[in-house]
């Protein structure tokens, strides 16, 4: 026995103790059927071949390990960052407990949403009763100032209509008639999460510019000098948001966050629970079509919302997730220039900061190569900012990256010298990823925490930038966007650098004459 | 910190009573009377706790429950390590229950072990309006080509599944003939079907039933040499370990192990369990249905035990032993005396800071009950107790052998009761799941997940109740949660609070 009252073994140590390991061997040659360890081992060699790599990529209807989520997530994402609301998933329930799980997991803050709890009642006969109680229960029991209302799969296929839906809810007493309700329908089987946070947010500015489906009279748009913001599906939308909005006071600018989740994702352990916290006030989401322009930090999480605030008469400039100096210098001038307002003295000093902090680690980021997965704006940033860092980003994936995205990050390649040998894989997933580690490796993976067992798998160590982050605490604090940002991501590769090297140099009278105490 | 100390029975009572009305009122008419339903005071020497239980969850309230697809995907099968388990429909379900619920394993994953990775038919728009049986027979062709050293497929169901009138039991029929009478369990769980993860678990259970059991080969040679000493541990996932913790304590009183179910199971184990001479069940809940039908086709009696804390094990450890031979007895009293010195310092050591402390629970359809004992061991209460998706056989379980007089019940408790329930009450420990963590963490009040055990454990047996206790000690007297309230800010709420 190991365990002991003084010292508690935790399940890495207990296992490992004489007990256990005879124990898990006893069970594994007696009742298991396990395969011949050198089948085990064959298969797992060949598994990282040319030939293997080809007939993984051959596939054509299974998906392994993706890298996106559904819809409704990026639905709940936009939801809870408007004042007082809580996101409404209309269909089954067991979505919203995973939704909420997941974003807990990430941010370690709680997530309030929703669900109607449709069940096989609710499949055959559609899903409008459980519309009309929950509408009533939710805004009852939580007294939000908004329901924003998405869907899942099963209401989808069932064909449920949320317009009309809630047209009758508010008709039977649901919520009062003025009561904010807007929608989104957001079938799983389309797109990826960055849609749903697309749906979801052009369905909010719908409803406050567009006349609230028809319950009050489309707002006529009175140009100010205002700015709107969209950050986009973003783990890391804490620090992000509040970086921006230092940067925008910093400049003097007026504008408006739309979907500003920021707080209530980020909220203080002082005794009190707050379901709400900050947000865009409704009042706000409103106003916001009278804005100058609007100014997205994802393009292809923000396709039809640009193009809805398009078609009201503001301009609409799309970035794709800045980390880089030349990306931040665009957005800071496409900022200036908007509203006319100069680029401070400050915000040219921090440029300068981040500038100066390449220039001392450059050296130790030149020449290596990088494979990135994540979102399709997240991957763009990160590659643009690895070209400017003299690395080769030679392999791009996002599973939920299009045709459009592979010419853009192709012509981002051909931008520099070293993009010369980098490739981009719209579509494909972690167990394509897993073959380009094994056939055409590279110095350092960045992703999200799945990426650590591609880590364990192929040996490449792992940078943990992306969505979700579960087995590393606090990141979403820190921003990845402004000059500050970069520098956090720059500091972050560092970190993975510095420690590989002193892990592949720290053999005593073997390696450890490279185990160097300045670097 | 407990408000409710010096309070009698009675007048606990009369506050749980009058905190339940209190509750209430925030709801419309119609939901106020389907919930109060729900909700009950335990009456000493009742047999039940006197709510209703599995039933519909009400729209909009914020259930903590999820959905059958959770029972059979995220639960039964998932953990069932060398088969590959196709989530099917859309991206999000699998995406979501991804190496989320720490069932451990050995084994070389994504050669010969698949747990930790998600396989997704993905759906598509076309694949909805045309249906997905193609789709489905081509993955199960690619799974077969780049993973050859699997020994099974199952097929989880997703919500469009049954819905679009795909025919998953003709695909699965199909292509486990082509490959030669490969196991290939098609599954019907999708997310709408019943009202919480229950049905899911149901179902699962009679898929192995089906496509398992059903299918052996009377004529395959039997892996191992039966002996009278056979036992199979049905319901219990191994979370951060806690089949071996259990595991080991069977095999040192004397028995052996053939099977587990499902956490670090293989499909072979599943095939090996009618040669059980006594099934023995942690979770009744999620497992009931596979053991009633062992004993019924195979005549295999089952036993439910409980391993959560020494009490428990030991009550348990002598009663599995009561089904066997004096050896086994007596290995069941060697063990029992084994760890003894073990958890005489356990307690000791951490019984002086936990005393008297209350804990208020809300699991799925087990642990609310199960763990009682441990945090009796330690000299905690259990003041509160719930679960997301019991049946009635579970709460006349917990009234008869669990909760005191005077426990508040919620059934499906709604995300504004319970954290009404807990700011009035102001128990010493919530335990429960991660969507909850952080609601009470926020309130000041510690926490422990008692679903993953919040990335620890494992829990089960005496290794486990080691770890259990440090970690409750851990939760409740961590200096944090004395950092709560600012200094300079006046304290008006918990002098209220202290003062009733």
């Amino acid at each position: 026995m190991s365990q002991n009252a003084d010292h508690v073994l935790d399940h890495f140590d207990l296992f490992r103790g004489p007990e256990y390991q005879e124990m898990l061997a006893n069970k594994r040659n007696l009742f298991e059927n396990r395969r011949d360890p050198a089948e085990v081992e064959r298969i797992r060699e060949w598994a990282k071949t040319e030939e293997y790599k080809e007939k993984n990529f051959a596939r054509e209807a299974l998906t392994i390990n993706p890298a996106k989520a559904c819809q409704p997530l990026g639905a709940v994402f936009v939801a809870v960052g408007f004042e007082g609301t809580v996101p409404f998933v209309h269909g089954s329930q067991g979505c919203v407990a995973y939704y909420r799980s997941h974003f807990s997991r990430h941010f370690k803050e709680p997530t309030s949403c929703v669900s109607s709890s449709m069940t096989e009642d609710a499949a055959v006969f559609g899903g409008l009763n459980n519309m009309i109680d929950g509408l009533a229960n939710t805004y009852n029991m939580y007294k939000p100032k908004m329901i924003a209302v998405s869907t899942t799969c099963m209401a989808e296929v069932i064909g449920d209509d949320l317009n009309a839906f809630i047209k009758t809810s508010k008709e039977k007493g649901s919520v009062p008639a003025e009561f904010d309700v807007p929608f989104a329908h957001t079938p799983a089987f389309v797109g990826s999460h960055i849609t749903g946070y697309d749906n979801a947010m052009k369905g909010i500015l719908q409803h406050f510019w567009d006349g609230k489906a028809g319950a009050a009279e489309k707002v006529e748009r009175k140009p100010n000098n205002s700015i709107n913001f969209l950050g986009g599906f973003d783990g890391y939308t804490v620090g992000n948001l509040r970086e921006i909005k230092r940067i925008f006071n910093e400049m003097g600018i007026e504008y408006t966050i739309l979907g500003d989740n920021s707080d209530v994702w980020d909220t203080p352990t002082d005794g009190e629970f707050r379901m709400y916290d900050g947000g865009t006030t409704l009042e706000a989401a409103a106003n916001a079509v009278h804005a100058r322009a609007t100014i997205s930090m994802q393009q292809y999480c923000t396709e039809k919302t640009l193009s809805f605030i398009a078609d009201h008469g503001q301009e609409v400039v799309a970035f794709n997730h800045p980390v880089s100096v030349k990306a931040t210098d665009r957005l800071l001038m496409e900022i200036s220039r908007i509203t006319g307002k100069e680029i401070p003295e400050s915000l040219a000093r921090e440029r300068g900061r981040l500038v100066d902090a390449i220039a001392d680690s450059s050296a130790h980021v030149h020449g290596k190569k990088f494979a990135i997965y994540g979102d399709p704006d997240l991957c763009y940033g990160l590659a643009e900012f690895l070209l400017e860092l003299g690395a080769e980003p030679t392999t791009v994936l996002a599973t939920n990256g299009g045709k459009d995205w592979a010419a853009r990050m192709q012509a981002l390649f051909d931008s520099s010298p070293y993009g010369k040998n980098c490739k981009v894989y719209p579509g494909k997933d972690l167990w394509h990823m897993r073959s380009l580690l094994f056939t055409d490796p590279v110095d350092f993976l960045i992703g999200n925490t799945y990426g650590k067992y591609l880590d364990r798998d192929t040996g490449t160590p792992l940078i943990r930038i992306g969505f979700p982050i579960f087995d590393r605490h606090h990141k979403h604090r820190y921003p990845v966007w402004g000059y500050q940002g970069g520098l956090n991501v720059l500091v972050t590769i560092l970190d993975k650098i510095f420690d590989t090297m002193d892990l592949a140099t720290n053999m005593p009278s073997k390696t450890d004459y490279s185990f160097d105490i300045i670097r | 910190m407990s408000v409710a100390e010096s309070e009698s029975v009675a007048e606990i009572k009369a506050r749980n009573k009058e905190l339940i009305q209190e509750v209430l009122k925030v709801y419309p008419e119609k939901t106020a009377k389907r919930r109060a339903k729900h909700l009950n005071v335990h009456e000493a020497g009742k047999s039940d706790c006197g709510v209703k239980s599995n039933i519909k969850s009400i729209p909009g309230v914020m259930t903590i429950r999820g959905c059958a697809y959770a029972g059979s995907k995220g639960v039964v099968w998932g953990p069932i390590k060398d088969m590959i388990h196709i989530s099917h429909g859309p991206v999000g379900c699998g995406q979501y229950s991804w190496a989320s619920r720490r069932n451990y394993y050995i084994g070389t994953t994504g050669i010969d072990t698949f747990v930790t990775m998600q396989f997704t038919s993905d759906f598509q728009e076309k694949d909805i309006v045309f249906g997905g049986d193609k789709k489905l027979a081509k993955i199960m062709d690619e799974i077969q080509d780049l993973f050859p050293l699997n020994n099974g497929i199952t097929v989880q169901s997703e919500c469009p599944i049954g819905l679009i009138g795909d025919d998953i039991e003709a695909v699965s029929k199909a292509k486990a003939k082509e490959f030669g009478g490969k196991t290939i369990v098609p599954v019907r769980c999708e997310g709408f079907r019943g009202v919480s993860q229950s049905l899911g678990h149901h179902i699962a259970n009679d898929a192995v039933r089906d496509y398992v059991f059903d299918k052996l080969d009377p004529n395959k040679p039997a892996l191992f040499e039966s002996t009278p000493y056979d036992v199979a541990i049905i319901g219990d996932y191994n979370i951060g370990g806690d089949a071996w913790s259990s595991r080991i304590l069977l095999e040192e009183m004397g028995l052996r192990v053939i099977a587990q179910w499902s956490g670090d199971g293989s499909l072979a184990e599943l095939e090996n369990t009618p040669k059980a001479k006594l099934n023995v069940l942690h979770c009744y809940r999620s497992m009931n249905y596979i053991s009633r039908h062992m004993e019924e086709k195979f005549g295999i009696p089952w036993c439910e035990y409980n391993f959560f804390g020494p009490s428990k094990i030991a009550e348990s450890l002598r009663k599995i032993a009561s089904f066997f031979d004096d050896h086994v007895k007596e290995g069941a009293e060697r063990v029992i005396a084994k760890y003894q010195p073990l958890m005489d310092a356990v307690i000791a050591k951490y019984r002086p800071r936990l005393e008297g402390k209350k804990v208020m629970l809300y699991v799925g359809g087990l642990r609310p009950r199960h763990v009682i004992g441990a945090y009796e061991d330690l000299g905690m209460e259990v003041v509160g107790t719930g679960y997301e998706f019991a049946h009635n056989d579970d709460y006349q379980r917990t009234a008869q052998h669990y909760v005191k007089d005077g426990t508040l019940i919620y059934d499906d408790v709604t995300g504004y009761e319970f954290e009404k329930f807990v700011e009035k009450i102001q128990p010493d420990l919530v335990g429960s799941g991660i969507k909850e963590k952080y609601v009470f963490q926020k309130m000041g009040v510690p926490f422990r997940q008692m679903h993953s055990w919040d990335y620890s454990g494992p829990y089960h047996g005496y290794d486990g109740f080691a770890i259990f206790a440090r970690d409750m000690d851990m939760a409740i007297n961590a200096p944090v949660w004395k950092m709560a309230k600012a200094p300079w800010k006046n304290d008006d709420k918990s002098k209220l609070l202290a003062a009733e």
